[in-house]
């Protein structure tokens, strides 16, 4: 018996208890890959979020259009990416911003880039996964997308309902309420209610946190519990430091108060911050594991090569790439 | 008189004035300061005046345009105290937003003070929620024409009612969504279009999710998006009658406006009275408070102080253009009807 592998305490004790810590290792080393696609109308908060989010400026140069160049605008895509290291863990995060979305008096169109996008993304990662040399795939699917709903509206706009339809089988939707200090608490309540029983009636499948598993602690079991319930989550976001109650704290100021956006009795931006951190694996899994090969299926039925960026491929060019590959 | 023939006689002749011909229009009134001589009693007609309208009472008609959720229904019954919005009136607010832009106008009675108002409140659900919206406000313009052609109608009668029946609508309050960002584009084609038949108020609706610093941020870039593109909100610069008018207006459209509102219908406790307002976890928002929000300025804009206006703006411009347009477009009026009790109309 190789001496290393035995403790002495335990007769017949392996070792591969040890695994998930050697995972674990490894990932850190590796480091994690995010990708987030935010979409929703102009002016619902949504870059506010990311920044409040990450505690970053992901925009530092933005500059916003008026109406009048709004009108001749379509929908654009424009992906940030920002590293973003937290005691030895690294993540590599993709902002996926769609602007121009929801903002034309004609949205029929609106959604066709998005899922273009959505689909191209898939498209590449399916031809690197085909290809001979698989060791560096970049995976730059959509793993999650945040998808906005107006908190001045009484629930659910048509475009709400067909842009969720239309993308729920492609990616992670998590519907997020921002500026959520416009609406009372009653008010929340009876928006979300309200939300949840369209989503339900127009069978929008929204992502759902998986049940915390029997043997967690009682703690977790309740987080995830606590979790479930406030979807869609309501939030605030705000880089500003205000003063409040002695401290400073990230909020907005009001001539009737101060909004914090880190008391979970103002709003629910703990909540989402902590489901996205918490569930990032789950995400990315359930990326891979459906939404993926959902795509994969579909699109190997469909048969015809695979095209990237709409050039098609010869056998011969194929074969001089797969030995350049190999070399 | 001839042409003069020497140098010297064009110098005399104009020297020397013509005999002025009689004038066939009366001459300028001369200004007699009448308190000089004695009281008349000529300012007792403002009086007359008030006592005639507190007998026949008047008719208001207001439009709200926007977005479904921007607090439309609440705002107006606000602004009048009283349930007087589609929201109160059985309307079920689970309804569902409507394929179409519909109108619906609802009419009360309110008094206060002993002077009636016949109020109606206009309500256009379904404009800007769908997906496609182009062209969602031509409902709205038809309706604000259709109403200009009744008082036509009634107008052209050859026995015509003593008071012809108002539906015109004397003011529309347009609501921009805060987003603290720009106008859309949806706004901007709305009020393009329907600047030049009815008088348009733009309010920013829900005001209470900006800050101060991005309330003022946000009218100025609208002020100015408006401004750029052409499109005179009421009071409108071309229509004020004098220097005072010009003055009190000018302030107005240049800092007041748009006005950023809240509405609330529920009343809470605050130092001891009991206000209108909203309340959140962190503090009692006030409806009538200045420094939360501008609702009373808008309320004293549209009620205390420019309702008259407003109504005098809707009859004299907006309805003459009408009226003119229909005169030189069908080369002429609609054809006159003697009222009889088979056609009357029954009045909203």
């Amino acid at each position: 018996q190789p001496a290393q592998f035995t403790n002495p305490e335990t007769p017949g004790y392996v070792g591969f208890a040890n695994l998930p810590n050697q995972v674990h290792r490894k990932s850190v080393k590796k480091g994690f890959e995010f990708t987030l696609m935010v979409v929703g109308e102009s002016g619902l908060g949504k870059s506010t979020l990311i920044n409040s989010l990450f505690l970053t400026d992901l925009y530092p140069e933005r500059l916003i259009p008026g109406a009048a160049d709004k009108i001749e605008r379509t929908v654009q895509i424009e992906a940030s990416t920002v590293e973003i290291e937290e005691r030895g863990v690294k993540l590599r995060l993709t902002v996926v911003d769609t602007p121009g979305y929801g903002d034309a008096i004609n949205c029929r169109d609106c959604f066709k880039t998005i899922i273009a996008y959505i689909d191209e993304q898939f498209e590449r990662y399916l031809h690197d996964e085909s290809g001979l040399n698989r060791r560096h795939i970049i995976d730059n699917r959509v793993h999650c997308c945040f998808y906005f709903i107006s908190p001045f509206g009484h629930g659910l706009k048509p475009l709400d309902v067909e842009f969720m339809k239309a993308i729920h089988n492609k990616v992670n939707i998590v519907p997020v309420i921002a500026k959520a200090d416009t609406l009372s608490l009653k008010e929340r309540e009876r928006l979300k209610k309200r939300i949840l029983d369209e989503i339900e009636e127009h069978g929008i499948k929204i992502y759902h946190l998986p049940d915390a598993e029997s043997d967690e602690d009682e703690d977790f079991k309740e987080q995830t519990r606590l979790l479930k319930a406030s979807i869609p989550f309501c939030v605030v976001g705000s880089n500003q430091l205000i003063e409040a109650k002695g401290k400073k704290v990230r909020g907005r100021l009001y001539p009737w108060g101060v909004v914090e956006v880190e008391n979970p009795e103002h709003n629910d931006f703990l909540k989402l911050r902590t489901m996205l951190i918490t569930h990032m694996q789950d995400l990315q899994e359930v990326t891979q594991d459906l939404h993926y090969e959902n795509f994969r299926s579909e699109r190997l039925k469909r048969g015809g090569r695979l095209k990237i960026e709409d050039e098609e491929v010869n056998k011969d060019q194929i074969l001089l790439e797969k030995e350049a590959e190999v070399r | 008189a001839g042409p003069a023939e020497t140098k010297n006689e064009a110098a005399m002749s104009e020297l020397v004035p013509e005999p002025r011909q009689k004038p066939v229009v009366p001459m300028k009134p001369v200004g007699i300061n009448a308190s000089l001589l004695g009281y008349i009693g000529i300012d007792t007609i403002i009086e007359q005046m008030r006592k005639k309208t507190m007998k026949t009472g008047f008719d208001f008609n207001i439009m709200v345009v926007g977005q479904s959720g921007l607090g439309k229904s609440t705002l107006v019954n606000t602004l009048f105290k009283s349930q007087v919005s589609r929201k109160s009136s059985g309307w079920n607010r689970e309804e569902k937003i409507p394929k179409t832009v519909e109108i619906k106008a609802i009419g009360h009675v309110i008094e206060e003070g002993g002077v009636k108002m016949k109020l109606t409140v206009i309500d256009t659900p379904g404009f800007g929620d769908q997906i496609n919206n182009e062209n969602c406000w031509e409902p709205i313009e038809k309706y604000i024409n259709e109403q200009y052609e009744k008082f036509l109608k009634e107008e052209v009668n050859i026995a015509r009612k003593k008071r012809i029946p108002d539906t015109r609508v004397h003011c529309c309050l347009y609501f921009i969504s805060p987003t603290g960002h720009s106008l859309r584009p949806l706004d901007l084609e709305f009020m393009k279009h329907l600047s030049k038949v009815v008088n348009i108020i733009p309010v920013i609706a829900k005001a209470d999710t900006m800050t101060l610093e991005e309330k003022t941020e946000f009218k100025q870039r609208v002020r100015k998006e408006l401004e750029v593109n052409g499109i005179e909100f009421y009071p409108q610069k071309e229509f004020d009658e004098d220097l005072e008018d010009k003055t009190e207006n000018d302030k107005i459209r240049q800092e007041s406006m748009p006005f950023a509102v809240v509405g609330s219908d529920k009343e809470y406790q605050v130092n001891g009275k009991r206000v209108l307002g909203r309340k959140t976890p962190w503090g009692i928002i006030e409806v009538e408070n200045l420094s939360h929000c501008e609702f009373a300025l808008l309320r004293d804009f549209v009620i205390r102080t420019h309702l008259q206006d407003l109504k005098e703006v809707t009859h004299n411009i907006h309805y003459e253009t009408y009226r003119a347009k229909r005169l030189n477009d069908n080369g002429g009026l609609p054809p006159m009807t003697v009222e009889t009790e088979e056609n009357h109309e029954s009045n909203l």
